[in-house]
């Protein structure tokens, strides 16, 4: 049982005790009423154009040809270990793939133990990470992560370079339109994040640059 | 305790402010940079009213239920495994933090960007128990080596240029050499910060919308700080101001839209990080505690008046001090207090009280870009004009400090105005007398010398309008 909270009861007092209000007039009487937008046909190319804009990399692939795409990508940035997931159905594929690769291929690093026993490793030593991605949002060039036990939630957030894989079935239109597709008001996961493209700042005199803290490179492939 | 000087002396450093040309150029090309990228992503009239009119009925829909919603959203994150505790003052939600800390014996704190826990003056009250506390947002994170408060409430050390953030990294990060080069002083920070998240017993941050039908807390960054701090230590804290909360999670797609294109006129935010729970069996990271705590401070207060509580709608996207002529020249610093520019003069007066920031409501020409930029609709010259008025008669005890305002002089002038403005006769008197003997009046003159003080003073025109108008012969004059 939680404490009695003397500050919770005062608070709520004193707000339910305020007079009611109208809300406020329509400030655009007569306007146009918002509406999430829509993309139809450009769905795609918007959502390729607006994560080009914000400087991720986006590539399309076959649903199988994927890891020897990435796999080249990868090897020519001279990345030497790729974290990845080994229980999701992307993790297996990539490690399927990679298994009898030609060198230059990077070392497959599971993670698969809780993080305590692994923060250094994760923290200091890992060249990139992939994931898969739960869809996409085209208006904005959104990914919609929603990390798992067995896809935790740093690794689309510590390695330099994120590599994302999200089929191209699963691109909305707008964020609004995942909410109620997917009826995230029944219920959310730990986490949800929305990545729109690699990390970056522009604190010191507005200048753009990326990776202050999470990955510097945003990878997408765009499958299926 | 706190740290904060009660009074503030925004004439004293606005003097100084507008002496400093590093500073105005800083501030002057920041704010022009800011003002053109967000006018670049509402060119579309018609889109930024219909999507603005869907932000200000999110934001007054919530409010107009805030009671009930924040019953909810408690009730949500019960269920989640979200801790909420409350708070009626800073003291206390300090306190609280300490003691959530001090429970699960945490001696190093992470801190992702947050305004509510300067507002609490939160590193000042854990560093003096013994607990270090290190900014992690690359902005804030400058100003924390440089030991000097936000002057921007989305970009903190706007009022420093690269040449004084390359001085100050040389000087206090060890091995860093001096360079200009942002990537390479990004870079450093990156690596000075690795270590501190790594080491973090608990990462504490701010939030920038509370749903309460999932219970559900929305994080909004670009550099990701936010989201280390809140999944890579074991325990996060994250604070709040009771307003913060939405009612429906259909509210965020709007309001996410018109937070991040106002503030840095980005389309979205590179990440925006929901979290709901803490660490859930078989989940391989992030914190296995969470806790909330909501600020009130005032707010509670602000919220009985029903003209003043639109203060609450504001989702702190600093629209409005990018667009303020007053801002824009004399810097954030100026205005003492943790909120500057146009939000902070009708905030601050409202929670330090009138008493100690009454001068803040009249730091502004009225000009009105604020309220045709707030992405919320806020009528903030209304609410500065009648801050001004509850400083001197006060009509409500919503105020605080209200009737601590005026002089003797003010009432004066006052009376004279009210008098030769209602009597068509004085009028007529004063005008003539003012044209023949103004210019004898010396700028010493008490009553005149507040304006001559930094203004030349005016020039009476021989004749009046009305009696040129008249002498032209204008039939209604
Ligand atoms: S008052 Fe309006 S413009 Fe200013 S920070 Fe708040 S929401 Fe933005």
């Amino acid at each position: 049982m939680p404490e009695p909270q003397p500050a919770r009861e005062r608070i709520l007092s004193r707000l339910r005790a305020a007079p009611a209000r109208a809300l406020p007039a329509d400030p655009a009487p007569g306007g146009p009423v918002w509406a999430p937008p829509v993309h139809g046909d450009a769905r795609l190319t918007r959502f390729r154009a607006m994560l080009e804009a914000s400087r991720a990399e986006v590539h399309e692939a076959g649903a199988e040809d994927w890891p020897e795409i990435l796999r080249t990508i990868l090897a020519a940035k001279g990345v030497g270990s790729v974290l990845y997931a080994p229980n999701t159905a992307t993790g297996r594929r990539l490690a399927e793939a990679w298994a009898d690769a030609p060198a230059p291929t990077p070392a497959l690093v599971a993670y698969d133990r809780p993080v305590e026993q692994v923060k250094p490793m994760l923290v200091e030593r890992i060249d990139a990470a992939v994931t898969a991605a739960l869809g996409g949002i085209a208006h904005t060039g959104t990914l919609v992560l929603w990390p798992t036990p067995e896809e935790p939630r740093l690794m689309s957030l510590l390695p330099p370079i994120h590599a994302v894989v999200v089929d191209r079935g699963t691109v909305a239109d707008s964020l609004s339109a995942v909410i109620t597709a997917e009826r995230w008001t029944d219920g959310m996961p730990t986490n949800a994040v929305l990545v729109s493209g690699p990390s970056k700042t522009a604190d010191i005199e507005q200048t753009l640059a990326y990776g202050v803290h999470g990955p510097k490179e945003l990878i997408v492939m765009v499958i299926g | 305790m706190s740290a904060e000087p009660r009074q503030s002396d925004f004439t004293g450093k606005a003097r100084i402010a507008l002496d400093d040309p590093k500073l105005r150029a800083n501030f002057r090309r920041a704010m022009d940079g800011l003002m053109a990228k967000r006018g670049a992503q509402f060119a579309d009239p018609v889109e930024w009213a219909a999507l603005r009119a869907r932000g200000i009925a999110a934001r007054a829909g919530s409010l107009a239920r805030l009671p009930e919603l924040l019953e909810q959203l408690e009730r949500r994150c019960a269920e989640n495994g979200i801790q909420v505790h409350w708070a009626e003052t800073t003291q206390e939600a300090n306190a609280i933090v300490l003691d959530i800390l001090q429970a699960a014996g945490a001696r190093r704190v992470i801190k992702g960007k947050s305004m509510v826990s300067e507002e609490m003056h939160l590193n000042a009250h854990l560093n003096a128990h013994g607990i270090a506390t290190m900014e992690s947002d690359l902005g804030e994170y400058i100003i924390q080596l440089a030991g000097e408060a936000p002057s921007h409430i989305v970009m903190p050390c706007i009022h420093k240029n690269k040449a004084e953030v390359a001085a100050l990294f040389a000087d206090r990060i060890p091995g860093q050499p001096y360079t200009e080069d942002v990537d390479q002083l990004t870079a450093a920070a990156r690596r000075a910060l690795r270590g501190a998240f790594a080491s973090a017993d608990a990462g504490i941050s701010g939030v920038n919308f509370a749903v309460a039908e999932t219970g559900t807390l929305v994080l909004i960054e670009n550099e990701g700080n936010g989201r280390l701090s809140t999944t890579l230590p074991p325990l996060h804290i994250a604070v709040t101001g009771i307003e913060k909360v939405l009612e429906r999670l259909d509210d965020l797609p709007p309001l996410l839209s018109l937070l991040s294109r106002s503030a840095t006129g980005q389309p979205i935010t590179t990440y925006v990080n929901m979290i709901t729970k803490p660490r859930q069996p078989g989940e391989l990271d992030g914190p296995t505690a969470v806790h909330l705590v909501l600020l009130d401070n005032g707010r509670s207060r602000v919220y009985c008046d029903p003209e003043l509580r639109d203060t609450l709608r504001c989702i702190r996207c600093a629209a409005c001090m990018n667009h303020c002529p007053v801002y824009t020249r004399v810097g954030g610093h100026t205005y003492t207090f943790t909120y500057p520019g146009p939000i902070g003069k009708i905030l601050t007066p409202q929670i330090e009280g009138l008493d100690c920031a009454g001068e803040q409501p009249h730091a502004s020409s009225l000009c009105g870009a604020c309220a045709e930029v707030c992405p919320v609709g806020i009528p903030i010259p209304q609410l500065l004009v009648r801050l001004r008025q509850e400083a001197v008669s006060p009509t409500s005890t919503a105020v605080k400090g209200g009737g601590t305002g005026g002089s003797l002089m003010e009432t004066l002038i006052w009376r004279a105005t009210t008098l030769m403005f209602t009597s068509p006769r004085l009028y007529g008197a004063g005008s003539r007398l003012m044209g023949w003997f103004g210019h004898l009046a010396p700028a010493w003159l008490p009553g005149l010398d507040r304006w001559t003080r930094t203004r030349s003073k005016p020039k009476f025109a021989a004749k009046s309008l009305h009696r040129l108008a008249k002498e032209r012969g204008y039939p209604d004059a």
